[in-house]
Order: C-alpha cells, then sequence, then structure tokens
C-alpha cells in the first residue's frame, strides 16, 4: 500500500509537468502581457516592472525559474494583485471551495445513497419510476440554471434564506450553494447506488442471507451495502473535478470568495502566475482524489489489488 | 419491415419498444425543426432592439409569444437562435471528440505493443490535467470564436471515446474476420479503416449521443461566464446568464431558456440510454 502510494504521488510528477508545460506555453503564446492591457505607463516604468517580476527574461528562463519556485511550494506572486503572492489567494480562497465542496458532497452522499437504495429495493414500483426521472432531470440540469432558481424560489419570493455571501460561512449562506452544487451529483449517485444495489441484491450470498431468516433490512445493511460501494467510490474521484468547475459557477451567481472567481479575471489580465497556480492547484488534486479513490477501492473490495 | 432480422432491424425494433427514448427523439426533432424554421417565418429578428416593447411578459396577443427582452427583442426567436447555436455546438464538437477518440483509440488498440502503451499512457495523463481552466484560458486569450469553440471542447471531451474504443478494438483484434482479412492482404490503416471502425459504429453511435449534452452543457456552461457566443447572437447559456440578471423582475426570462436547456439535455440523455440498450444487447 505504502510502496503504492509512493510510486503513484511519484508518477504524478510527469503529469503536473505537463499541465504546467501546457499552461504556461499557451499563456505566453497568447497576444498581451501583464502590464500592457491599456494601461498608460512610462516605458521605463513598464521596463522595470517587466524586469522585477523577470518578464524581460528569455521564455525559457522564466519557464525554468518558474518551475524551480515551483519546486518549493512557491507559486510566485500575482500581476493582478500587487503585493499578493498566489499562495495567499488560494489559502484565502481555499477553504470556502472546501467548505462548500465538502457540503455539497455529503448532502449528495446521504440523499443520493439512501433515495437510491430505496428505489432499488422497491423496484418496479412508482416510487422508483419518480426517482430515476428524478434523477435524470437532476443531471440534465446544470449548476447555472439551479442556481439562479434556488435564489428565485428561497430567497427572493419566500425570504427563507439569504441569495448570497458569505459571512464566515454560516449556515445559513452555505446551504443553497452547496444545493446548488449538490443536485447533480445527488442524481448521479442515485442512479448509481440503484444500478449497483439491484446487482448486489440479485447475488448468491444475497438469497444465502435470506435463505437462513435475515430481515431485509438487515442484509442491506450488513452484507449488501459494502460492494455496493465500489462503483460509487470510482465515481467519486473524477467527479472531484467537476465539483471545481461547479463551484467556479456558484461562486459567481452567490458572490462567494472562493479561487474560481479569480480564475476568470485573472486569464482576462494575462495574470500569469495566478492562472498557471490555480490550474496546477486543480490538476494536483485531480490527481489526488483519483488517488485516494484507488486507495479506497482497495480497502472496500479486499479482491482488488494495488499494482 | 425490410431487414428486420438483421443487427439494425432488430436495433430499431429494440429502440422503438423504448417509449421514453422513442418520446425523447420525437421532442428532440420537433425542437430541431423548429429552431430551424421559426426565425425563418417569424416576423422579427434576434438583433434589432425595439426600445417601445421593452421586457414585455408572455402573452399571445401582440405577436411576441413568450414576450420581450430588456431590449424588446422577441424572446421566441432568440430562444431557437439559442437552441441552434447549443445544437449545433454539440453536434460539431462531438464529432470533433468522435474523430479524434476513434482514431487514437482503434490506432492504439489495433497496433498494440508498445505504441499502445504510450498512446494510452498519454490519455491517462490527459485525465489528469484540468481542462476547464484550460478552455477557459483558450477562450480568454484567443477570442471566442465559434469555431475555436468547436475545436476546443471536442479536443478535450475525446478521452472516453478513446478509452472505450480501444477496449472494444483488442476484442475485435481477436476475431476470425479480421483474421481472414490478414490472411488475404489487408494491412494496418486500411484494416483500421475497413475492418475496425465499422464494427464500433454500434459503440460510437452510443457515446457520441451521450457525449452531445455534455458539450452542450460545457458550452452553456462558458456561455453563462461570458466567454462563449458573443451578443448580439446568443446560446442557451447566454440567455440563462441574461436571465439571471432580471429573474427579480421578469422571471421568465431565465425560465425559458432554462426550460429548453434542460429539456435538450434530458432527451439526449435518455436518447443515448435507449441507444445503449438498443445497440449494445450486452449490456442489460
Amino acid at each position: 500500500m505504502l510502496r503504492y502510494t509512493a510510486r503513484r504521488l511519484l508518477g504524478a510528477i510527469p503529469t503536473l509537468l505537463v499541465i504546467v508545460t501546457l499552461a504556461f506555453v499557451l499563456l505566453h503564446a497568447a497576444p498581451g502581457g501583464p502590464f500592457d492591457a491599456g494601461k498608460r505607463i512610462l516605458p521605463e516604468i513598464q521596463k522595470s516592472i517587466e524586469a522585477k517580476y523577470h518578464l524581460d527574461e528569455p521564455l525559457w528562463r522564466q519557464y525554468l525559474r518558474y518551475l524551480g519556485d515551483l519546486a518549493r511550494g512557491d507559486l510566485g506572486p500575482s500581476f493582478q494583485y500587487r503585493g499578493t503572492s498566489v499562495n495567499e489567494i488560494i489559502a484565502q480562497g481555499l477553504p470556502v471551495d472546501a467548505t462548500i465542496g465538502v457540503t455539497a458532497i455529503a448532502l449528495a452522499l446521504a440523499i443520493g445513497g439512501a433515495v437510491g437504495v430505496n428505489a432499488a429495493l422497491r423496484r418496479g414500483t412508482r416510487w422508483d419510476y419518480g426517482t430515476m426521472a428524478f434523477a435524470v432531470a437532476g443531471i440534465s440540469t446544470p449548476v447555472f440554471v439551479v442556481a439562479p432558481l434556488l435564489i428565485l424560489t428561497f430567497a427572493v419570493t419566500l425570504h427563507w434564506l439569504p441569495a448570497g455571501d458569505w459571512v464566515g460561512g454560516s449556515p445559513s449562506h452555505l446551504l443553497l450553494p452547496a444545493i446548488a452544487l449538490a443536485l447533480p451529483y445527488t442524481a448521479y449517485i442515485a442512479r448509481l447506488m440503484r444500478g449497483s444495489t439491484i446487482e448486489v441484491l440479485n447475488s448468491a450470498f444475497i438469497r444465502t442471507a435470506r435463505a437462513k431468516g435475515l430481515p431485509l433490512r438487515l442484509i442491506v445493511w450488513r452484507h449488501a451495502l459494502r460492494p455496493t460501494l465500489t462503483p460509487l467510490v470510482s465515481f467519486l474521484g473524477p467527479a472531484i473535478a467537476g465539483l471545481l468547475t461547479g463551484s467556479i459557477v456558484v461562486e459567481s451567481v452567490f458572490g462567494l470568495p472562493g479561487i474560481g472567481r479569480h480564475f476568470i479575471t485573472a486569464a482576462l489580465n494575462r495574470d500569469y502566475t495566478l492562472v498557471i497556480g490555480i490550474t496546477v492547484l486543480y490538476g494536483g488534486l485531480i490527481i489526488l482524489f483519483n488517488l485516494l479513490a484507488d486507495l479506497c477501492y482497495a480497502w472496500i473490495d479486499p479482491r482488488v489489488r494495488l499494482r | 419491415m425490410s431487414g428486420a432480422y438483421g443487427f439494425w432491424g432488430q436495433a430499431v425494433r429494440r429502440l422503438r419498444s423504448q417509449r421514453m427514448a422513442m418520446a425523447s427523439g420525437v421532442l428532440l426533432a420537433l425542437i430541431m425543426l423548429a429552431c430551424l424554421l421559426l426565425p425563418l417565418l417569424s416576423p422579427y429578428d434576434y438583433f434589432t432592439p425595439h426600445f417601445e416593447l421593452v421586457s414585455r411578459g408572455p402573452m399571445l396577443a401582440g405577436g411576441h409569444i413568450l414576450g420581450t427582452d430588456p431590449l424588446g427583442r422577441d424572446l421566441l426567436v432568440r430562444v431557437m437562435w439559442g437552441c441552434r447555436i447549443s445544437l449545433a455546438v454539440g453536434l460539431a464538437a462531438s464529432l470533433v471528440s468522435v474523430l479524434i477518440g476513434v482514431s487514437w483509440g482503434a490506432t492504439a488498440g489495433y497496433v498494440g505493443g508498445t505504441t499502445d502503451a504510450l498512446m494510452m499512457r498519454a490519455v491517462d495523463i490527459l485525465y489528469s490535467v484540468p481542462f476547464v481552466p484550460f478552455v477557459i484560458v483558450l477562450t480568454v486569450l484567443f477570442g471566442s470564436d465559434l469555431w475555436l469553440i468547436f475545436l476546443a471542447i471536442g479536443a478535450v471531451s475525446w478521452l472516453d471515446i478513446a478509452r472505450i474504443v480501444r477496449g472494444e478494438t483488442l476484442s475485435l483484434k481477436q476475431r476470425e474476420f479480421i483474421e481472414a482479412a490478414r490472411v488475404s492482404g489487408v494491412r494496418g490503416a486500411g484494416m483500421i479503416a475497413r475492418h475496425i471502425v465499422p464494427n464500433l459504429i454500434g459503440i460510437v453511435i452510443i457515446y457520441a449521443t451521450l457525449a452531445i449534452p455534455t458539450v452542450i452543457l460545457f458550452e452553456a456552461f462558458l456561455s453563462f461566464l461570458g466567454l462563449g457566443v458573443q451578443s448580439p447572437l446568443a446560446s442557451l447559456g447566454s440567455l440563462v446568464a441574461d436571465g439571471t440578471s432580471e429573474m427579480q423582475s421578469h422571471p421568465h426570462l431565465l425560465i425559458v431558456p432554462a426550460a429548453f436547456l434542460a429539456t435538450i439535455i434530458y432527451c439526449f440523455n435518455y436518447l443515448g440510454d435507449g441507444l445503449r440498450d438498443a445497440l449494445d444487447p450486452r449490456d442489460r
């Protein structure tokens, strides 16, 4: 297990290198630079600013310098927010995204799991069909449609919850963004859990458990649940990537101080370091959660051998 | 019905027996027809502002069935144009991703060995690349050209198809008819084009149908962030974004395009599931 983890982490290095290189080349290939977008500054001053951020050096030197800083965990200074480092911006925004993300995943797991298993147990009933119709609707409705509709319903019309803002992450401000983010995952998980529960309930060891007279509830909790979790885990790893995308929309609709809202302005202002820094962070998180998913996989299903 | 006993005949029959998938297909065809015809038949266009008719609600009299937007443009015509753009992006970008994915996967699977290992390692690496930031950067830096959006989305969404096609090719390779073709002298690219790819059509149709809604959502997401189609042209995503800012006073501006977007995605998902059952009988 340890050796496997170490090897996977080593294997992540070339992937991260590809991400950094792609982002670096793409940004520098684009027209425009961070300090010439319509701002009237004297050429001398522009030169001295560019020298300060090493933008006057040849590209390969900048690239190697960036890689060297990255290896030490330093993502460099932000160009658009002078005097602030990319590390500080991420350290401020990431807790917000993490709070919403974790709440959303917890909601999705609890509701989607319960609803999906229930649909499987009542297969072929109205409850089952209703759940699955809801699930397809949930998958088909994008976050940026759900979020405004939630605001329209619960904040504008009913005045139950605030329409946005963060206020240190108070539960009432957290709820609507988390629900908006959770809805598609809830739907996916419900579908997934229904499918895998039906499959497991048809297998021989469940029949044995029934034959020895265990009540259905005990069978589900003690025997059926664990094997149904494997497809769930392999779904959740990559789903984190989608969660990050969703959070960009949720942040902009609800006006939350996360990372995603910086990303578009950073790209517009050619804030090279901030764009690359956030991209690397997203890439690192994707790799990390895929690794965690594979480790969980082996833990849930002892037949899986990590190689 | 002719050919009712061949593979395709059976597939059509299986698809017909699925009411939800058929209904979705019909609804999609209706939406496509409407978005092609209505802008031609309507007396209104999507770009001319009419400041005497700003933000009217839906009404049957007066010609604007779904009302007008804050610039007095007919919402129905704009939504139909939005459907056109969204569907065009969905179809074109899926086509790009199918072309790349099928050729990549079929080549890797058929050639095998080191080539296969290298090509699939590249796919593994690309799987960990956060694509959303990259597409955002692309559209921000190089302008929101519709063709760029097709290409960018298509170029990042071929990975799933490549993996599936490779797996399928590996099993096709072992079949007798491939051996027979090899014995009769078919080699390399000719083999892939003439014997491997035609046998992948079923699975490719399924995944292309399921890729379309993902692509449409992605374009809508970009347009929602203001990075996709530029005003006065609209896609469903940018219409939803416009509607969001007006939702307190004129909720129909949000609800109508949102409903069309959700319906299109819903239908493609159902149709894809139905096609999967019809074309891939093993997976039941």
